[in-house]
């Protein structure tokens, strides 16, 4: 009877059976849900469930929240919404025993995270299950801590973390630890109350605290890089601890294939590249054992490699002689023969470090990189990539390019452009043969359609402007590439193209290339590019350019002249004010026999800043103004 | 920031705050991708700003998403000492013991990483306190 004023109107005869159906146990909804077919089954199964935990949670029924939360978190897990519920867990942080605080925290680290406001609530719960004697509890209020605190909660809760540090129970320190690196993360000036107390971490005879010290350490030395010098005092029991694990035999407790606790050696490792780095001293101190890592390591089994892999990163970063430095690299051009892929993809990422410095030890395996540039897997391709681009000298530009224009046939997209640069950058540096040079760029230029950026025109111009000897040449290349179907062109070929045509295109009349242009060929293909659907405004512009020049160069022959004409004069009536004006002005030059000379010589050599579009509009320019001359003089007596 | 997930989400674990829609999201691609890769490519891709990092255990993928600048090698050994404990604890575990005891496997994992960075490195002693904090329940 009590139950039925409770619930109402409902008989009392399904009153307690009522009850208990609706507080199934967390086993039984997942079963259900997994004995859904459908969608639509199972979102009616979770809405039931939702609603009786609902009213569940209206009852304060406390014996059964956790039970309810628990299947809370696994709705949410399933992807439905349960926002409702965050009070529940706050409710379940503040009870007294551990299934409850176990489920209210693990219900806050899923539901919530630092930016919500509800967490402030939890904060004075944290405070007292800090210090609580149970050392499982303390740890849950640690991990919560460490996983979703803000940046106030951290800053408040700061002072008792910092005494935990020091507790006895090593449990307790390491989780600490941790905690204290969040803290960190999040309030960096706090970082002076933590040194000397990370210093003590140092000694500790537990693994677990130790790996947990030096990540602080190196989070530490990351935030703020002035803790460096101060830190490097702990040079010597970092080499200390790590001299322990290498000699030490076999540890059951920590060890992995045969190596012991390797996570901390990595860690320990990681943690001397940062404070050997800059200082010669500290990395005198760190050489030998370093040595003794790299030599004594066994690298059958992954996880020697990834000791060696963090040790060869470490002698690499810091001031190592250069004995050190050969066993180092040795060791990578080991890795790149290995089979694994993972130990090739980590040599890869590595040597590009290495390159910097020791170039002439990472050419030796060149073609080991040249062939992971050929590789089915993508991440091998692209680490490759990057390291032959550095690789590139006078001696092997000419194979190496070949083979990065070759991988320009398969890059993916959002690649390609700047493999298209990096391409045209190094065979600008290095190709001494002018015409391989300008094969290259334009077969990559052909190739690489729309993803091609402005800057490359402008060099390519430039270099073809710089040496007259393969002015000829390049324009038969390009008068070549625009033959083709011109859709399939890079705008900046065509540009580029129709620009060479129309300075150096009398020297083909006179057969200086392989090839005889005559006139009617050249206006055949800037027609061609002129009424093509796919030239851009620019593009025409630089057309009724190329078009004037011509004009100048082929003055002695009449068909040319009308025919370019013929070829200006629709633009003078054009809807693009540039189209118009040009076409109107260069009109006007055609009858200026006087100046039309002087004004169209060719351009002298130019220099790579000066973009094409500016160099070509100050030509235009000074046409311009001889115009308004020749626009001016009719005016004049004649 | 070690994110653990695994191939149609049984479990995951964010060190970072994402809203809801953002990890489903995130979740979504990271799936794409690792299952396309074929078996004998590297066990690392490059996603986002971050690495992953995963590995195939029967129907299972174990993912982690984590700075460019950490060990892959090492953190693809910590993966496999996160299964061996599981191992162990369940006695054979198999893809169903993660479901249905979800909130146990978030215990375990909160015993072996913490704040995204591991924190203890020894099998026996996070059996030992994960058993101990079952026997709490």
């Amino acid at each position: 009877f009590p139950t039925r004023s409770r619930q109402g109107s409902s008989p009392p005869a399904s009153s307690s059976l009522a009850r208990w159906p609706m507080s199934i146990r967390l086993r039984e909804l997942i079963r259900n849900v997994r004995a859904c077919k459908t969608q639509a089954d199972e979102r009616a199964c979770i809405q039931k469930e939702c609603a009786a935990i609902r009213t569940a949670f209206k009852e304060e029924n406390n014996e059964l929240r956790h039970r309810n939360v628990a299947k809370l978190l696994f709705i949410h897990m399933l992807g439905y919404p349960t926002h409702w519920g965050q009070m529940e867990c706050l409710k379940l942080v503040a009870g007294l025993k551990f299934p409850e605080k176990r489920i209210g925290y693990l219900g806050l680290m899923i539901l919530l995270d630092e930016r919500q406001e509800v967490l402030m609530l939890v904060e004075n719960s944290l405070k007292v299950d800090l210090h609580n004697e149970n050392q499982y509890i303390a740890g849950l209020a640690m991990c919560s801590l460490a996983n979703i605190a803000s940046a106030e909660i951290c800053r408040d809760l700061s002072p008792e973390i910092e005494t935990l540090m020091g507790n006895s129970n090593p449990y307790i320190r390491k989780k600490a630890c941790i905690c204290a690196l969040r803290i960190l993360q999040k309030n960096p000036e706090l970082a002076e109350n933590y040194t000397d107390k990370v210093a003590s971490v140092l000694n500790d005879r537990n693994h677990g605290v130790l790996l947990t010290g030096t990540k602080l350490m190196f989070e530490m030395t990351r935030l703020d890089a002035n803790t460096v010098p101060e830190l490097r005092a702990q040079v010597p029991t970092l080499v200390r601890v790590l001299k322990n694990l290498v000699l030490s035999g076999y540890a059951p407790e920590h060890d992995i294939n045969g190596i012991t606790d390797p996570f901390l050696q990595v860690s320990v490792l990681k943690l001397l590249r940062v404070l050997g780095a800059g200082s010669a001293e500290c990395s005198d101190q760190m050489n030998d054992i370093l040595a003794q890592v790299a030599t004594n390591t066994e690298s059958s089994k992954n996880v020697g490699n990834a000791i060696l892999y963090e040790c060869v990163q470490t002698i690499v970063s810091i001031e190592a002689e250069s004995g050190l430095r050969v066993l180092a690299i040795n060791i990578l051009g080991r890795f790149l023969m290995n089979r694994d892929n993972n130990i090739r993809y980590v040599a890869l990422n590595t040597l590009v470090k290495v390159v910097a410095t020791d170039i002439n030890a990472v050419q030796r395996h060149r073609n080991t990189i040249v062939d992971c540039l050929k590789d089915p897997d993508v991440s091998l391709r692209r680490r490759a990539l990057e390291l032959i681009y550095v690789l590139v000298n006078e001696s092997n530009v000419q194979a190496l390019v070949e083979e990065m224009v070759g991988y320009l046939h398969v890059v993916e997209a959002e690649y390609k452009e700047d493999l298209v640069t990096k391409i045209c950058t190094v065979t600008d540096k290095y190709a001494a043969d002018k015409r391989w040079r300008v094969d290259t760029i334009i077969k990559t230029l052909t190739m690489s359609g729309a993803y091609v950026s402005d800057d490359l025109a402008s060099s390519l111009i430039s270099l073809i402007s710089k040496s007259p000897e393969i002015q000829a040449y390049t324009t038969c290349k390009l008068h070549e590439a625009l033959s083709a179907e011109l859709h399939t062109v890079a705008q900046t070929l065509v540009q580029v193209g129709v620009w060479c045509l129309g300075e150096y295109a009398d020297l083909l009349q006179s057969g200086a290339g392989d090839e005889h242009l005559t006139p009617q060929q050249v206006l055949d293909i800037l027609d061609k590019v002129l009424h093509d659907v796919t030239t851009t405004v620019t593009t025409k512009e630089h057309v009724l350019n190329a078009l004037v020049k011509c004009a100048a160069r082929y003055s002695g022959q009449a068909d040319a002249q009308a025919r370019i004409g013929s070829l200006l004069q629709p633009f003078t009536t054009s809807i693009g004010l540039e189209l118009q004006q040009r076409s109107i002005e260069y009109s006007r030059l055609f009858s200026r026999e006087d100046i039309k000379a002087g004004v169209l010589e060719r351009m002298p050599a130019l220099e790579k800043k000066q973009k094409p579009a500016d160099a070509m509009r100050a030509a235009g320019g000074r046409a311009a103004q001889s115009n308004g001359g020749a626009a001016a003089a009719p005016q004049q007596p004649a | 920031l070690p994110q653990t997930r695994r191939g149609k989400p049984r479990l995951s674990k964010y060190y970072r705050a994402y809203t809801d829609d953002e990890k489903h999201k995130v979740e979504g691609e990271i799936h794409r991708l690792v299952t396309g890769r074929d078996s004998k490519f590297t066990n690392f891709v490059e996603f986002r700003q971050h690495k992953l990092i995963y590995r195939r255990y029967a129907g299972l993928f174990f993912t982690l998403c984590v700075d460019t600048s950490d060990n892959e090698l090492s953190l693809f050994e910590s993966i496999h000492l996160f299964v061996e404990v599981l191992d162990q604890f369940f006695g054979n575990v198999c893809e169903l013991d993660l479901v249905f005891n979800f909130y146990k496997v978030y215990m375990i994992l909160d015993e072996f990483f913490l704040a995204g960075e591991v924190q203890e490195t020894s099998k026996q002693t996070i059996l030992r306190r994960v058993q101990e904090l079952d026997r709490l329940e």
